[in-house]
């Protein structure tokens, strides 16, 4: 396909974002909502949905969603209902999923993505699943020996985010994830650690002319497990498309999975039926009718989002617009900095920011580490920062000493002391060493004091690194400078 | 001896609960094996409980206003450690590990149970013909159904073999049984007595409640079921109002209605029929004002009915796909294996509901049938609303006919559902309604009049039902 073509095709994409919320007990019964315990430990009649047994709301749902309205501008309607969504599956409990249908708890909400408002139709609640296990035959399913189901995760409270189809490119819907993601954690709402599944994302992409208002066929692409896959994912389901519409094929309306390995995605196998999901009102739960008290405690309770923050950080410490959003968008890395600056005695904001986004992002990259589990507390960047302000040491001995803090819990000081780096600053000793520097070297002297420009720089230079070496690497430069010219006069 | 009886006589200490308990017990012996009132006879349990409040009235404590009573509760009632089987083989060795609240209040206040009770599959049924351990039989003429589907509670109480019993009623399955059988059953208002634990048939319809040979029997157990369940959502904030002190109120100035469409329709007995009329004269003899009233839309009650009961159905019965618990016919796959399971361990009403209501709610076929139903459900719920502007509480016929004979309905669906035409209304409308005997009809069996009120006006309800239990024949 060559490239003009392409132009004259724009992708639309809507995006379903599922983000487990991180509520201390489950959506409709008290069992503990964690991460990782024992198989089968966290269940109870009700999440197990043991004949007889009854949901009962969790109201902290209910406030985390009040609070994403807030946040994001949705109207909450006077009542929504929850439905249940009827289908078979072994690692759900009861053969039906509570969720919502017609009346969900948020509707038209939006997001402003660089600019660009996106709209969001609805977010709504709905209990998550159990997870299977299958067992011999390497895990996958038509092998297996037999299959496990843990409960756990059954009944832990989700929110299905539903945008409208106003993304038009790859990049754009990383940018709205992001963005999305940021908002979640920020309200508290939840883990959006899309690794261990308590963010998931699946995106309805079609194509069409520019210009057109049509909508072409939509195929939903599923099974991406980070950002990066999601733009591979997109990018690759638009360009599959366009070849196809441009061999005048016909874009077929499926579900397909994004395979991380061979970087295409694949079209399953429809099953039969599985479209009809029989949804109908939950008779178990009452209609869902937030108080005003509710609604009002979760707009007064709003934090800063994330776009308010990267316009104070950018505003307040004198960064870059690009600069400020790798602080907001790496997680907790503006709140380290920010936690440096307040523990800062010497520096600026600017300096926290720039170690942060600079030598401390690359290291946390290298590692895949979060800036919450580094052996450095905010405190001890600090003091990092303090020891170049004060000229202690250079910035570029700084960078070694935070190499060493960052991989073991030292302080800065500590380091700086052990490898003797502190810089020697007392101008009486610099001068004697000053003073030796051009009695050894008379030569040279002369040769200063009658040399042109070139020649003069060339020797204070010779004689700059004499006195350097003299002091082991230790005088503070600029005071040896001032020194050295003094006395060469 | 009424409950009421018993449980004054233990709380004095002249009667010992134990003693109680094996007179009832005896009663088992002898005519168990004929009526099969009981899925399971918990003999040595409720010796173990009849002794402890024994125990407790020797100490001075009081055991509470049922201390003593022996209680028969449906199968589909979950009991800690004991087998709940909902009449289903579905349910083969599962043993609930929790005890459903009403069942709480019963043991908290003194109650023994004696035993689980038959019931149809599921209390899908009107004759407890549905129960996959063979049907219960009718105390009065062993030959004729209990009514159902809490025949076994009905036929226990009436026999003797508790003094009270606990049932569950969708579309008539406490009412209807009551009035085969002779005694006083009570639907109270959906959500006036916790689900919690009551194994769902349809959700939004189903509520427990008591069968008694006396008014005041039941108001007495209605009295300890009902209130608040936190594990209930759909349980009402509200504390109920005592339904025993309104017993002796009388019935003077009780504006009574009777309703057309359910009294004077096809199917309905003559006998039936002149009961509805000679209790409603007793009424008005008592002082009530009685008028005939109209709810037209309740000729479409069981239409809507035979939806939405099959419709929430067939999603709460999905659960019982062989994964967890209960029966399970192994199969190569996991599809396999649910339709096998499912395929042995139901029943045939079982089944022919569960096609129904999946239907119903199908692609397609949803606006047509469910969304309709509620439609119905809403209209009947605004007739009651028009009727109740006039009327403090309604009569009819509880069951268009009296004990049937076994095997008499069983090959004719229709008919069998249409065993619950009068009672359905205010199962749909979410509203109170009891039924009470009233004199005996074809070949000398009992008959039932129904007495309806609206939502959380049980107390008056009780007015009448007592005035009624005063005047019956
Ligand atoms: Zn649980």
């Amino acid at each position: 396909m060559s490239a003009e073509r392409a132009d004259d095709y724009e992708a639309v994409i809507g995006l379903e974002v599922h983000t487990e919320l991180s509520t201390a007990t489950k959506l409709f019964c008290g069992c503990p909502n964690e991460f990782g315990a024992e198989p089968n430990t966290n269940v109870c009649p009700v999440c197990l949905g043991l004949p007889g047994s009854l949901p009962v709301l969790n109201e902290a749902a209910v406030e985390y969603a009040l609070r994403l309205a807030a946040a994001l501008g949705f109207r909450v309607p006077e009542r929504s209902i929850f439905a249940r969504k009827n289908y078979f599956y072994p690692d759900m409990p009861k053969d039906f999923q509570i969720s919502q249908y017609e009346e969900p708890i948020l509707a038209d909400g939006s997001l402003d993505v660089e600019g660009v408002s996106i709209g969001i139709e609805r977010a709504h609640l709905e209990e998550d699943t159990g997870k299977t296990v299958h067992v011999g035959g390497g895990g996958r399913i038509h092998e297996a020996d037999h299959s496990l189901v843990d409960y756990n995760r059954a009944g832990v409270p989700l929110m299905e985010i539903v945008s409208r189809p106003d993304l038009r490119s790859a990049e754009q819907a990383r940018g709205y994830v992001t963005e999305l993601r940021g908002v979640l954690h920020s309200l508290g709402l939840s883990d959006v650690k899309m690794e261990e599944g308590s963010l998931r994302v699946d995106a309805n992409v079609s194509v069409r002319k520019v210009g057109s208002s049509d909508l072409g066929t939509k195929v939903e692409v599923k099974n991406m497990n980070s950002l990066r896959s999601i733009g591979r994912a997109i990018d690759f389901e638009i360009e599959r498309q366009v070849v196809q519409v441009e061999a005048g094929e016909r874009v077929v309306q499926e579900t397909r999975h994004w395979d991380e390995a061979d970087g295409r995605t694949h079209g399953m196998r429809t099953k039969e039926g599985s479209s009809d999901y029989r949804y109908f009102p939950e008779p178990d739960l009452v209609p869902l009718a937030p108080t005003d008290e509710q609604r009002q405690h979760a707009a007064a309770s709003l934090p800063e989002l994330p776009a308010a923050r990267r316009a104070r950080l950018a505003a307040d410490w004198d960064l870059a617009d690009d600069q400020a959003r790798v602080l907001v968008d790496v997680d907790g890395l503006a709140d380290y900095a920010e936690a440096a600056v307040l523990a800062l005695t010497a520096g600026t904001r600017r300096d926290v920011a720039l170690w942060c986004t600079g030598d401390m992002l690359a290291y946390l990259r290298e590692v895949g580490a979060s800036p919450a589990v580094l052996p450095l507390p905010p405190d001890g960047l600090a003091e990092l920062i303090a020891l170049v302000a004060d000229g202690t040491i250079s910035r570029g001995q700084a960078k070694d000493v935070l190499g060493e803090c960052l991989r073991e819990p030292r302080r800065p000081k500590q380091v700086v002391e052990e490898r003797g780096l502190a810089q020697v600053s007392d101008e009486g000793e610099l001068a004697r060493f000053v003073d030796a520097v051009i009695a050894d070297h008379p030569d040279e002297v002369a040769a200063y004091r009658a040399g042109d420009e070139k020649e003069r720089k060339k020797k204070f230079g010779f004689l700059m690194g004499e006195a350097m070496k003299a002091t082991r690497g230790q005088g503070n430069p600029q005071l040896l400078r001032r020194l050295l010219e003094e006395n060469l006069g | 001896m009424t409950a009421v009886e018993i449980a004054r006589d233990v709380r004095a200490g002249t009667r010992r609960a134990r003693d109680v308990l094996e007179e009832h017990l005896a009663r088992v012996d002898e005519r168990e094996a004929e009526v099969h009132a009981f899925n399971l006879v918990l003999t040595d349990e409720a010796r173990n409980a009849a002794d402890a409040i024994d125990a407790a009235v020797a100490a001075g404590a009081d055991p509470g206003p049922l201390a003593g009573v022996p209680v028969a509760v449906k199968d589909n009632l979950c009991t800690r450690g004991v087998p709940t089987t909902c009449g289903s083989r579905i349910l083969d060795g599962w043993c609930p590990p929790y005890t459903a609240t009403v069942l709480e209040r019963i043991s908290a206040a003194g109650g023994v149970v004696v035993g689980k009770t038959n019931c149809d599959e599921f209390a899908m049924g009107s004759s407890t013909e549905n129960s996959a351990f063979g049907p219960t039989r009718n105390p009065h003429d062993v030959r004729r159904v209990p009514g159902g589907s809490s025949g076994g509670s009905a036929a226990a109480v009436v026999a003797g073999f508790a003094a009270v019993g606990l049932g569950s009623d969708t579309g008539g399955s406490i009412r209807q049984p009551a009035s085969l059988c002779g005694v006083v059953g009570v639907k109270p208002t959906y959500g006036r007595v916790s689900r919690s634990g009551l194994v769902a048939f349809a959700s939004s319809l189903d509520q427990v409640g008591p069968f008694a040979s006396t008014v005041a029997d039941a108001a007495l157990v209605l009295d300890v079921i009902a209130g608040p369940d936190p594990l209930d959502s759909t349980s009402v904030a509200e504390t109920p109002p005592s339904t025993t002190d309104a017993l002796s109120a009388g019935v003077e100035g009780l504006r009574v209605g009777v309703v057309e469409e359910l009294t004077d329709t096809d199917g309905v007995q003559p006998e039936v029929r002149a009961a509805v009329e000679s209790a409603a004269a007793a009424l008005a003899h008592a002082g009530a004002k009685v008028e005939r009233v109209s709810t037209p839309s309740a000729r479409y009650g069981i239409s809507a009915y035979y939806l939405i009961a099959p419709a929430e159905a067939s999603s709460n019965l999905a659960r019982y796909d062989g994964v967890r618990y209960g029966l399970r016919v192994d199969a190569e796959d996991v599809a396999t294996m649910n339709a096998r399971t499912r395929a042995a361990g139901f029943g045939e009403e079982v089944k022919r509901r569960i096609m129904l209501g999946t239907y119903a709610l199908s692609a397609g076929y949803y606006d047509a049938y469910y969304r309709k139903a509620q439609r119905v459900r809403t209209l009947i719920i605004r007739d009651f609303a028009r009727v109740y502007e006039s009327c403090d509480v309604l009569v009819a016929p509880t069951s268009p006919t009296v004990a049937f004979p076994l095997g008499a309905r069983t090959d004719d669906p229709l008919a069998m559902y249409l065993s619950d035409v009068c009672t359905v209304p205010s199962s749909l409308a979410g509203h109170a309604s009891m039924s009470v005997p009233f004199g005996t009809g074809e070949a000398g069996l009992p008959v039932g009049v129904q007495v309806l009120a609206p939502a959380l006006a049980e107390p008056i309800m009780f007015r009448a039902a007592a005035a009624l239990e005063a005047a019956a024949p």
